[in-house]
């Protein structure tokens, strides 16, 4: 039996493409960038820019550029195009200064020992986190030091360590090696290390102990003793107040003056130090904003439960302080990373000073030199301070519990 | 408590005064701190090619990185016994007065207030630098003197603008500049012709030269319209040490003139010429009055070679800076390089 009724339909419709305007590039492109006369206007703008600024900067990066594997002349038959030959031929120089050629494995096993133990140290599921932390903080800043510096002993006769030990009738000999070579490792003084070498380890050690020092600093600033308060206050007053330029200068030039002749720190040691006091002084400042926004309810909560000032902050008052104030520390450390350039004052040669440094090589002399070579450290710095910061977005998110608008 | 006190002040006092008498008696303080650690602690520049730079190795060379290794070799018989410390125009002098380095050999031009103001004292002059003009060759221009109305590429607000203009006002020239704030844009505009000439010190006339397309359409002309004379510079006071790094530079150049070389100084050690014996510790005692060995010089040239050897190898016409040898000749080829004899 059929039921003949008009409005009743018999068959199914059959299924119809989605209505043009709301989805496929152009409902996109209509939404997003033709909705308005002001916004086609906009676009086309745009567009019109791109046009104008991408062209160039392919030729200059890919277009007219020498690949590694070019020449000099090559370079400068293209004017216009970025010389990446010459990145290639003093590459090793950005990397490591004027540490020995012979001697770079030294160096790379550093690399590599901060690769290999940072990594996993930044990874939450990776298990050892104590192992880690101590392998990283204490093990590896020595092993690396022992390893790119090497003890300045040689195999001489009038060497101290030498006369002593076979004082003591411990060396006979001298191993029966050469006079002249040495015990352990080649010496090689700080003033020889330099490029992408010095950048990392004055912003590994600058980044490690900053924030600690910074921590301790915010708490001393909030504490009820007077001295200690006072002290940590004048502290950060005094080195926040003066730049990085200044502190770096009076370590190279006023220090000098006060010490001894003949006396003298190291220059790399001043460089650190001045770098890790002066964001140490800033680091604090941001801390002690994240430690104002906890409430006083915490402090008190953790006061009735027993525990003592240094269980409290750390168990309840520090991890929810630091999780508020994460974007302002690393934001403290990337820019920590970019001011490492500014060691070309005391003369260490950092990656960028190294780059100015051979920029001015003649074996290289062509008209885009200059402009490669800061576009090359322009690219590396930009990757370290964009994974810094991609990082950093990535434990706010983990840590997020949902007290975020 | 005080007690205590009172014999540490003695103790330190009397430190003191053996440390000064001792000043007094041992030839040169620095020699001594120097023979002790084991190499020349010396203050170069942060990298000027052809003076103090990274070559290919990135191993420091130039003729100023030539004149540390001549102190080493005098001292240790060995040119590698140098350590380099990078240092800026600014800390410079206090590096050196402080102690931190040897010798200060970094473009560091000789003038009376820094020789007698700063406690320092000049060594002698490793390169006459001084303010040259550069040209087209198709111009064919081949003295400053005709430069009357050309256009002049200068750098604004510097001494390079002063000298030339007192260069063409005392020669009676028109003087027709177009002036730029930064070194690069001169550099740019002479490249691009917007004017005839370019005029800086004559070393960097000669480095930026090699960074053009053909570097040799451009000539460097002859005069030098300013002085600009570049040396050593160690501590005032230590007359010892002082004379061990002039007689170094006097030792480069008497080798020049003696015609020893790196090549020939084996030979040359059973010459008859009494200069040469003297200058290679065969006949006389040069070397001791300074606190060096006899064959001091000989070191020097064996391990470095003669004056003429470094500035050929560092900055002479077949490297790339291509500097020809003009103020620097010796003496008697028409420069004014000139040593005192060793007698």
């Amino acid at each position: 039996m059929t039921i003949d009724t008009a409005y009743v339909r018999t068959e199914m419709v059959s299924a119809q493409p989605a209505p043009r305007r709301t989805s496929g590039t152009w409902a996109w492109m209509r939404k997003n960038l033709f909705a308005t006369p002001t916004d086609t206007v906009l676009t086309a703008l745009g567009v019109i820019f791109l046009f104008w600024v991408i062209p160039p900067l392919y030729n200059f990066f890919v277009g007219h550029a020498v690949f590694p594997g070019g020449t000099v002349e090559d370079c400068r038959a293209s004017p216009d195009g970025a010389c990446w030959a010459y990145i290639g031929s003093e590459i090793e120089f950005f990397i490591y200064g004027f540490y020995p050629m012979a001697e770079y494995w030294r160096p790379n096993i550093v690399f590599a020992l901060l690769a290999a133990l940072i990594i996993p140290l930044l990874a939450p599921r990776v298990p050892f986190k104590r192992t880690n932390a101590v392998l990283f903080f204490v093990v590896f800043p020595i092993v690396s030091f022992i390893l790119l510096n090497g003890l300045d002993i040689r195999v001489t006769e009038d060497s101290p360590l030498f006369g002593l030990l076979s004082g003591m009738g411990l060396l006979s000999t001298r191993f029966g090696l050469p006079e002249g070579t040495w015990l352990f490792m080649q010496y090689v003084p700080t003033e020889q290390w330099g490029g992408l070498l010095v950048t990392l380890i004055i912003s590994v050690v600058g980044i490690s102990l900053s924030l600690p020092m910074g921590i301790l600093l915010a708490l001393g600033r909030q504490s009820k003793l007077p001295i200690i308060k006072t002290l940590c206050i004048a502290f950060i007053e005094l080195v926040r107040a003066v730049p990085l330029i200044t502190v770096l200068f009076m370590a190279s030039i006023m220090l000098p003056l006060f010490l001894p002749v003949g006396m003298s720190i190291d220059k790399f040691l001043r460089a650190i130090v001045g770098v890790t006091l002066f964001t140490s002084a800033y680091m604090a400042e941001v801390v002690r904003g994240g430690l104002q926004a906890i409430g006083r309810g915490q402090y008190e909560a953790a006061s009735s439960l027993g525990l003592n000032y240094w269980k409290s902050m750390f168990f309840i008052v520090l991890p929810q302080a630091l999780k508020h104030v994460i974007p302002g520390i690393v934001n403290n450390f990337i820019s920590l990373f970019k001011d490492t350039s500014l060691v070309y004052i005391v003369g260490m040669k950092d990656l960028l000073e190294a780059v100015k440094t051979k920029n001015d090589a003649l074996e290289w002399a062509s008209a885009s030199q200059s402009i490669t070579g800061y576009a090359f450290a322009a690219i590396v710095f930009w990757t370290f301070c964009f994974s810094m910061s991609r990082y950093s977005m990535w434990v706010e998110r983990r840590l997020d519990t949902g007290y975020k608008r | 408590m005080s007690k205590k006190l009172l014999t540490v002040l003695l103790a330190a006092g009397l430190g003191l005064a053996s440390g000064a008498a001792l000043a007094q008696t041992a030839a040169s303080p620095t020699l001594d701190a120097i023979k002790a650690k084991g190499f020349v602690q010396c203050g170069v520049t942060g990298g000027v090619p052809g003076f103090s730079a990274p070559d290919a190795n990135n191993v420091w060379t130039g003729i100023e990185v030539d004149f540390c290794r001549a102190l080493a070799s005098a001292i240790f018989n060995d040119p590698t016994a140098v350590r380099y410390t990078s240092l800026t125009s600014q800390e410079r002098f206090t590096a050196l007065s402080a102690g931190e380095i040897d010798v200060l050999s970094r473009t560091t031009t000789w003038t009376m207030s820094r020789d007698t103001q700063l406690g320092i004292s000049f060594v002698g002059t490793m390169f006459y630098d001084g303010q040259g003009f550069m040209v087209r060759k198709a111009d064919g221009i081949n003295s400053a003197t005709e430069l009357s109305g050309a256009a002049i590429c200068i750098e604004s607000g510097t001494t390079t603008e002063l000298n030339a203009a007192d260069y063409f006002a005392a020669n009676n020239m028109e003087f027709n500049t177009v002036v730029f704030v930064d070194q690069d844009e001169v550099v740019k505009a002479y490249e691009d012709g917007r004017c005839d000439v370019y005029t800086t010190d004559s070393s960097a006339l000669a480095a930026e030269r090699s960074k053009f397309a053909v570097p040799a359409d451009h000539i460097i002309l002859p005069e030098i319209i300013s002085k600009e004379p570049l040396g050593p510079v160690v501590r005032a006071g230590d007359t010892g040490w002082f004379n061990i790094a002039r007689w170094t530079y006097f030792a480069l150049l008497e080798a020049e003139e003696l015609g020893v070389t790196s090549a020939n100084v084996d030979e040359m050690l059973g010459s008859d010429n009494p200069a040469i014996k003297r200058l290679l510790g065969v006949e006389g005692e040069f070397g001791a009055p300074l606190g060096l060995t006899n064959d001091w010089a000989y070191r020097i040239v064996k391990h470095v070679g003669n004056y003429a050897e470094t500035y050929e190898r560092n900055v002479g016409p077949n490297t790339p800076i291509g500097l020809a040898r003009g103020l620097n000749a010796l003496w008697r080829d028409g420069g004014i390089q000139y040593a005192p004899p060793i007698r």
